[in-house]
């Protein structure tokens, strides 16, 4: 393998990077150390998950499916806020590499809150008797912040300048951001003030075996590596995107100065 | 500038948007025909069964005006992008945030006068007595506010592009689901649907209301530059 790590945001891609010995990969030393410990995590919890951790006494198997759901739960959280940092970053700092960060962890969001309400409904399915709850103010919180989420991803794709199409994406998840709190609080509201005890306040026992708990926290900690692996490929893969657009452009106006230069003409 | 300049920008801002309504009538004979065509679609589906559609009034009323006021949002951005408007109000120097409070008043007061227009469509197609007046029109002027004032930011951000007239719904309508729900929940307080305490949904949506006003003031301007 070649050593040309690309390290997007100091080195930036320099033009010896592209002549000849261009990247295969995203890949470093220091993802692959991620991928690695991510692969060899998500081996654990599985064992942990359908094998060594014991049956709930209610929910019997099904618990398992917790060690699943509750990570991306978590996820789909953490990089939304992510995302919503790195918006702010870029409207303060205006710099493209917040804009990327913003929007790669938007992308594995996307993703993992998709994972999450698939899992919460599979899971309320036996436990509630159905796949959705209007009740619960978690469940319909996500699912908003996922359609608000899959708008950003839209808004991203639209073609425009660079710093348009960042400040545009940038204000869109700031929008949406502020919104879930609202979201959250009135769902929760409309819920409770209409029937009182929901099934849902059973969740989670309060008192959890500790082999359960362990395999929980182990989830946690697997998925997060899994972010980060996930975070530092999509976001070198941007990086280079970005990188390709410029250098194009910079080539083709060589290209042509070149050209007139050989014909003679003055540039 | 004094902040009487800023209020005066605002006003000329909404002045030229109804100004600009009136003379096309677009809102008058395409937004508010959709709206009433709206509640009689409701009436068709639910098998024209008037207790039901009295049940259900206030969820369907307010329904029936997010759909409405995505078309009036898609209006007011679109009658300016072709001519380059936005460009020209920002030569003129006025401040994006008195153009933001001009534009998103406009719309305000369509969203008013559509609002009670399908106060009088749900009470004749529905048969719905209506009662709770301070309420009801508390909280339909402030779910007004909160519904022009996010419905201007994204109002901004879509015009101009080819795919607007998907993305604007997209991205719209989540963001006004607490509106929805606080909406219809002050609503159906005000007629006795629901026995709930309506005037803390009047709060609650003008929380929405104030927060999205100031949102849209602060980010109003960087998404004003970007034509």
């Amino acid at each position: 393998m070649t050593d040309t790590t690309t390290n997007p945001p100091g080195a930036g891609m320099g033009a010896p990077t592209r002549s000849g010995d261009d990247p295969r990969n995203t890949a470093s030393k220091g993802t692959r150390v991620f991928g690695i410990l991510s692969l060899i995590g998500i081996g654990w919890l599985v064992a942990l998950g359908l094998g060594l951790s014991p049956d709930d006494q209610t929910q019997g198997d099904l618990v398992r499916l917790m060690y699943v759901h509750v990570p991306s739960a978590w996820l789909a959280y953490l990089s939304f806020g992510v995302t919503a940092m790195g918006s702010i970053m870029y409207l303060w700092k205006r710099s493209e590499w917040w804009d990327l960060v913003a929007a790669s962890s938007a992308e594995i969001g996307v993703l993992f809150t998709g994972l999450a309400l698939v899992t919460g409904m599979i899971w309320g399915r036996p436990t509630w008797g159905s796949y959705w709850e209007w009740g619960d103010a978690r469940l319909v919180t996500t699912l908003v912040l996922f359609l608000m989420f899959l708008g950003y991803l839209a808004v991203r794709r639209i073609p425009a300048d660079t710093h348009v199409r960042s400040r545009r994406s940038a204000i869109v998840a700031l929008i949406a951001v502020v919104d879930i709190p609202l979201v959250h609080f009135s769902v929760k509201w409309w819920r409770t003030l209409h029937q009182e005890a929901t099934v849902l306040s059973s969740d989670f026992d309060p008192k959890i075996d500790d082999l359960m708990l362990f395999t929980l926290m182990v989830g946690l900690v697997v998925f997060t590596l899994v972010y980060v692996w996930f975070m530092l490929h999509r976001f070198r893969v941007a990086w280079l995107e970005e990188q390709l657009l410029d250098h194009s452009l910079a080539d083709a106006i060589e290209a042509r100065r070149a050209e007139a230069v050989g014909t003679g003409a003055t540039t | 500038m004094a902040d009487g300049t800023f209020v005066n920008d605002a006003a000329l801002v909404a002045a030229k948007d109804l100004r600009l309504e009136l003379r096309s009538r677009v809102a008058v004979s395409q937004v508010v025909p959709f709206a009433v065509l709206l509640l009689v679609i409701f009436g068709f589906a639910l098998d024209g069964d008037q207790t039901t559609l009295q049940r259900l009034t206030s969820g369907l009323y307010w329904v029936a005006v997010l759909f409405a006021a995505v078309l009036i949002v898609q209006r007011a951005f679109a009658v300016e992008s072709d001519d380059g408007v936005r460009d020209a109000l920002r030569l003129a120097g006025m401040r994006p945030a008195s153009v933001f409070v001009g534009k998103a008043g406009a719309i305000f007061v369509q969203l008013i006068v559509l609002e009670v227009l399908l106060g009088v469509g749900v009470a004749v197609f529905f048969g719905t007595t209506l009662t709770g007046w301070g309420l009801l029109i508390a909280s339909a002027v402030v779910a007004a506010a909160g519904i022009s004032a996010a419905g201007t930011l994204y109002g901004v951000l879509t015009a101009g592009l080819r795919v607007k007239e998907s993305l604007l719904p997209m991205l719209l309508l989540p963001v006004l689901a607490p509106v929805l729900i606080g909406a219809t929940r002050a609503m159906g307080a005000a007629l006795g649907d629901v026995a709930v305490d309506g005037w803390s949904w009047f709060n609650f949506l003008a929380i929405f209301a104030l927060i999205y006003v100031a949102l849209g003031l602060f980010a109003f301007g960087p998404l004003l530059e970007e034509s």
